[in-house]
């Protein structure tokens, strides 16, 4: 009993924390671009903004929930819970610090890998549950999109996995304990560099972010996917697509940057700060770079990320044969 | 507790597979298909074959579902038209036999006296100290190493296969 109101007090504190970090992501992503572009950004509500997240709130319960005609209503209320759902339920095996991960299972990667994996099947089924063409467009784009990446996303990690030899995320962590010649932490980025560099290309594809935001490119599709839904519905996907966010950047944390491992700071303050600067990355690269041509996205992601990565895992292999 | 999660998970994934034949609509087929691909994972779960049920939700529900679905989507499948059944009274007969004979070969092997054929080593504490994935790959990669390799090699065939098929040039 003691065990199982544990297990609920902590899954209730990081919903709670996940969505208010989501909702101050939106007023984060806006101040940063607007910094980035030489703009205010958010400026009226509150002081620098930051009733903002509050007042879209209030505007987005209130506004009129559309339905289009002739849209397949059960899927269509259904597909926003579908690419909600997965986004929060990745964080039950994210070690936050110590002794604070809701629960450390044995493939705890792998969990993240099947529970991420259905997250395309929100887009998809709201492009087709529309009934217009340009969310159908949208919803193909993105299925396509996302099984493609899922490999060079499975393959940049395995590396790491074979360096650690488990599947469990709090494992991975405590591999990476200690120091190289007393000075370097023993993270997975610099033996894995390269893993690395694949994670977060891929990932950012994953994510249906700049560059990779075709599956919603404004300019070709109106808004993909999403274009028929209004209200908390609309509010969902967003969520959906903030909250992946944290989730990436807290995986790509614990995989590569040691989690909660650093020196002075107590251990989850080190793990938020980690996860706020892949988060700062996402939004940097968000600012910074110009969308792909979609040809160009699924040839980079076949033709040079999977390579890419399929020989990573057989260097690393050969390397730890070697060593052993 | 194990018993009525055995018993959910296995009338969902009963009611649901029944629901994916009798359906109409080839979308709702295929989303009622993915939820006893999920019913089944979670059995999997029951049975502490973490590793199996998860690699189950990747490949199935995770890609070859998200595969149908757009092939679905793609060639814009409307709700099936059936014409009014017919019975065929040799078909009927035929599949009542088969049917009792299925029914009667579960009875006999999930009946009182359970033959469950030889074990091997491999319980639940065992499992538990040595981690489950660990010890699939061992008994994957050492003795099973041959088979496995193989078993690749004849999806590869089939996938240059398709290749090919797919890549003829119209004459």
């Amino acid at each position: 009993m003691g065990f199982l109101l544990a297990t609920l007090f902590k899954i209730c504190l990081v919903v709670g924390l996940l969505l208010l970090a989501v909702a101050y992501l939106t007023w984060l992503e806006r101040k940063v671009i607007g910094d980035i572009q030489v703009r205010f950004g958010p400026s009226r509500v509150g002081p620098f903004g930051l009733l903002q997240p509050i007042a879209d709130g209030i505007k987005l319960m209130f506004k009129e929930d559309v339905v289009p005609a002739n849209a397949d209503r059960l899927i269509f209320f259904l597909a926003p819970a579908l690419s909600f759902v997965p986004a929060l339920i990745v964080f039950a095996v994210i070690p936050f610090g110590p002794s604070f991960v809701i629960t450390d299972v044995n493939v705890g990667l792998l969990y993240v890998f099947a529970v991420a994996s259905l997250g395309v099947y929100g887009s998809v089924l709201a492009g087709w549950a529309s009934n217009s063409k340009y969310s159908l467009l949208g919803g193909l784009r993105s299925s396509a999109q996302m099984v493609s990446y899922e490999l060079g996303l499975g393959l940049s990690v395995l590396g790491v996995v074979m360096m650690t030899g488990s599947l469990s995320l709090v494992d991975i962590v405590e591999a990476q304990k200690g120091t190289w010649l007393g000075i370097l932490p023993r993270w997975n980025i610099f033996p894995q560099f390269l893993g690395f560099v694949i994670f977060l290309i891929s990932s950012n594809a994953e994510l249906n972010r700049a560059p990779f935001d075709l599956p919603e490119a404004e300019t070709e599709l109106v808004a993909g996917f999403h274009t028929e839904y209004s209200s908390m519905k609309f509010a969902l996907f967003f969520m959906a697509e903030y909250a992946n966010m944290i989730a990436v950047a807290a995986l790509a944390t614990t995989l590569f940057l040691g989690g909660w491992r650093g020196p002075l700071l107590p251990p989850v303050i080190w793990f938020l700060l980690k996860v706020f600067a892949f988060i700062f990355l996402f939004i940097w690269v968000r600012a910074t770079l110009p969308r792909f041509r979609y040809d160009q996205l699924m040839g980079f992601g076949w033709k040079v990320l999977l390579p890419l990565a399929l020989a990573n895992v057989m260097f690393t292999a050969a390397l730890i044969l070697i060593l052993a | 507790m194990e018993w009525v999660l055995f018993l959910t998970l296995a009338l969902l994934a009963g009611a649901a597979a029944l629901a994916m034949v009798l359906q109409r609509h080839p979308v709702y087929s295929a989303l009622c298909l993915i939820l006893t691909l999920f019913a089944q994972g979670g059995l999997y779960i029951l049975l502490h074959a973490q590793l199996i049920a998860f690699v189950h939700i990747i490949v199935y529900a995770g890609a070859i579902m998200v595969l149908f679905l757009f092939v679905i989507m793609l060639l814009d499948l409307r709700p099936e038209e059936h014409p009014p059944l017919q019975f065929n009274r040799i078909g009927v007969v035929l599949g009542l036999v088969l049917a009792g004979a299925l029914l009667a070969e579960l009875a006999l092997g999930v009946g009182p006296q359970i033959n469950l054929g030889p074990r091997g080593p491999h319980d639940v504490e065992t499992l538990r100290i040595l981690g489950n994935t660990q010890e699939v790959a061992r008994v994957l990669f050492r003795k099973y190493l041959i088979p496995f390799e193989l078993t690749s090699l004849i999806l590869l065939s089939a996938m240059v296969g398709a290749l090919v098929l797919a890549k003829r040039r119209p004459e």
